[in-house]
């Protein structure tokens, strides 16, 4: 997996470096990523390693990587990374941090990874306040396993083992993780966003690199949920799954800032 | 002279939690079940006022993965719990151990299955020996019998665990951890220290990422890694403990690890009294056994006794030593309750009169 990618397609002579007006960061490798095209992982990879770059940070970052499609995701991401057992990527993080209390730390999970069996340790790792940065990923569906229900899928949601449309009366309605560690007092920075848009992507950065100035205050757990797509578990183009996740996944987990530092941690 | 500050008068639990301040422990993460909650107890009243990190955990499954992510950072941690709590951390344990992580573990065991009893049990044998979790692995197992060795194997299961890069394991019981002895300190700091330069202890220019993990998806990888460990667990060999106790001209021999090694030297003085030549064979490290040692023993005696508190899990491990040269019996109790040695003696003696008539 850690051969490098050499497009040949480029000529890199034919580049001159007074031209570029936009590149890859540095902190991504170049692993060729295992992603769909389309998914939104990649997006949101790119977005954490952005803001490490750009705050000089990358020699004080530790990441954790979860079980589920982002599990290689420390193939891509050029820091010291761990990968944590399913679901308890904020117990590896507590450990990291708390021997490493001078260190960036962040987890990187999906909503299986973090909504489902890792649902204990989110709740007490935030309760504690833990010093770190949860970036959780929400595409509704379990993408690494084949597209099966998550705790996230909506009411009627078609997934391979909900084929008639999830029946939250009999499998529990989504499970809205970001909301619920929102009214712990160690939860300092709540927000949701999404990678459906270039606003949305740039809103989410700003989130990141808000979550991490926080971090360096010690202040508690900053949390963000990010709204993805997951084309191949919804059987469809990556177009029709942007749109599917504005029409139907917004409405149930809105987007914008839950609890913000300075605000009374109100939740509405 | 022994220096007063280092001889105290301790339970089990609490001497190994204050080697384990003592051994320079960086962060211990715990769960409070019986009979071992005086570990987290010690070091919660004690490391605020000294040194490390100590840190009770949401739940054992937790705790494990904490002390995954702390010894994944270069540190020097240690977690400890009774039976059911470590059934619960197997899956952890396991990727530890396919890691390649340090780390100290102690098993208070006690009675089950199930819920089983807070009463003290070797039933955890298989599961400390034999892998316990998924995949080929082993931990280093220290199976201590007295409270001093409660103390000393933490100093013993860190050097290995850091040594070798796995996961050392204390398997001890509820009764050597809640009873009190002397004991004899290790002085604090004589235990060298380094940061591993494999840790993630965030990425310099001068070097590549660290990344911690047991994920190796392509077969021919994930083989290559199963051989390193076998390889280490090959090398482990050379760190075999074991005691020999009247083994010298022994007819019959008690092999027994732990509080029952220690009932049954009891009954080897008792035996050896009424003029039987009896010994005892007590393996130390039970991972590896001390098979070879065993082995040099048995084959002039007349019969081997193993003795438990379990249905029988190490004598396996003792037939596979002898391998059929040597009768092998077992003498067991199970469920939290604990064998004397006049049972022992009995037991013995049973084996006698059978060989005597036999022989008639």
């Amino acid at each position: 997996m850690e051969e490098i990618f050499d497009p040949v397609c480029i000529d890199k002579e034919a580049i001159d470096s007074m031209d570029v007006v936009y590149d890859k960061t540095p902190l991504l490798t170049d692993a060729p990523m295992h992603y769909c095209p389309g998914c939104g992982h990649g997006i949101a990879h790119k977005m954490l390693m952005e803001v490490i770059a750009e705050m000089g940070i990358q020699e004080q970052t530790i990441g954790v990587a979860p079980v589920g499609c982002s599990v290689f995701a420390y193939h891509y991401m050029d820091v010291d990374m761990q990968e944590a057992a399913h679901g308890r990527a904020c117990a590896v993080a507590t450990g990291i941090k708390r021997v490493r209390p001078d260190k960036f730390v962040f987890t990187y999970q999906g909503d299986g990874d973090l909504a489902a069996i890792g649902t204990a340790e989110t709740i007490h790792a935030v309760n504690r306040g833990e010093n770190i940065l949860v970036l959780f990923i929400n595409n509704a569906i379990y993408g690494m396993t084949g597209g099966q229900m998550a705790p996230t899928s909506l009411q009627n949601q078609v997934t391979s083992t909900s084929p008639y449309g999830r029946d939250t009366k009999f499998t529990g309605a989504p499970l809205k993780m970001t909301e619920l560690v929102a009214h712990l007092p160690g939860a300092y920075y709540v927000t949701r966003q999404a990678v459906n848009n270039v606003n949305s992507v740039r809103r989410l950065k700003k989130a990141i690199r808000t979550a991490l100035e926080y971090q360096k205050d010690n202040n508690g757990t900053c949390f963000i949920e990010v709204i993805s797509n997951c084309p191949s578990g919804y059987r469809m183009t990556p177009l029709q799954s942007m749109r599917w996740i504005e029409e139907n996944m917004f409405s149930v987990f809105p987007l914008g800032d839950i609890k913000v530092p300075g605000k009374g941690g109100a939740v509405s | 002279m022994e220096n007063n500050e280092n001889v105290r008068l301790m339970k089990g639990n609490e001497a190994m939690a204050e080697a384990a301040i003592r051994a320079g422990m960086d962060a211990y993460f715990g769960y409070p079940i019986t009979p071992q909650s005086e570990v987290l107890e010690y070091l919660t009243a004690e490391i605020p006022k000294r040194h490390g990190i100590v840190l009770q955990a949401e739940s054992e499954v937790a705790a494990i993965n904490m002390i995954y992510g702390a010894a994944g950072a270069g540190a020097r941690v240690m977690t400890s719990s009774s039976s059911p709590g470590f059934s619960l951390m197997q899956e952890g344990i396991s990727y530890i151990a396919s890691a390649q992580l340090p780390c100290l573990l102690v098993n208070v065991n006690r009675g089950g299955p199930g819920l089983g009893t807070i009463q003290p049990s070797q039933g955890d044998y298989f599961q400390a020996t034999k892998g316990g979790g998924h995949g080929d692995y082993h931990m280093y197992v220290l199976a201590p019998a007295s409270v001093q060795e409660m103390a000393d194997h933490v100093f013993e299961g860190f050097r290995i665990a850091e040594k070798y890069r796995l996961p050392a394991m204390i398997l001890s019981d509820g009764a050597l951890g809640q009873m009190m002895e002397k004991v004899i300190l290790p002085e604090e700091g004589s235990l060298p220290k380094e940061t591993p330069e494999w840790g993630t202890t965030g990425k310099p220019k001068t070097r590549e990422r660290n990344i911690i993990t047991s994920l190796f998806i392509q077969p021919e990888k994930m083989e290559e890694i199963n051989l390193g460990l076998q390889r280490k667990y090959q090398a482990l060999r050379s760190e075999i403990k074991f005691e020999e106790y009247c083994l010298d001209d022994a007819e019959y021999i008690l092999t027994a690890y732990g509080l029952a090694a220690r009932i049954s030297k009891k009954a080897v003085d008792i035996l050896r009294e009424q003029g039987i030549k009896a010994g005892l064979f007590r393996p130390i490290t039970v991972y590896p056994f001390p098979s070879e040692q065993l082995e040099h023993h048995a084959v002039h005696a007349r019969f081997i006794l193993d003795v438990e508190m379990n249905a029988g899990q190490m004598v396996e491990d003792v037939r596979l030593a002898v391998n059929g040269e040597t009768p092998v019996y077992f003498k067991g109790r199970m469920g939290g309750m604990i064998p004397t040695p006049a049972e022992i003696v009995e037991a013995v003696m049973t084996k006698i009169n059978v060989l005597e008539e036999s022989l008639v």
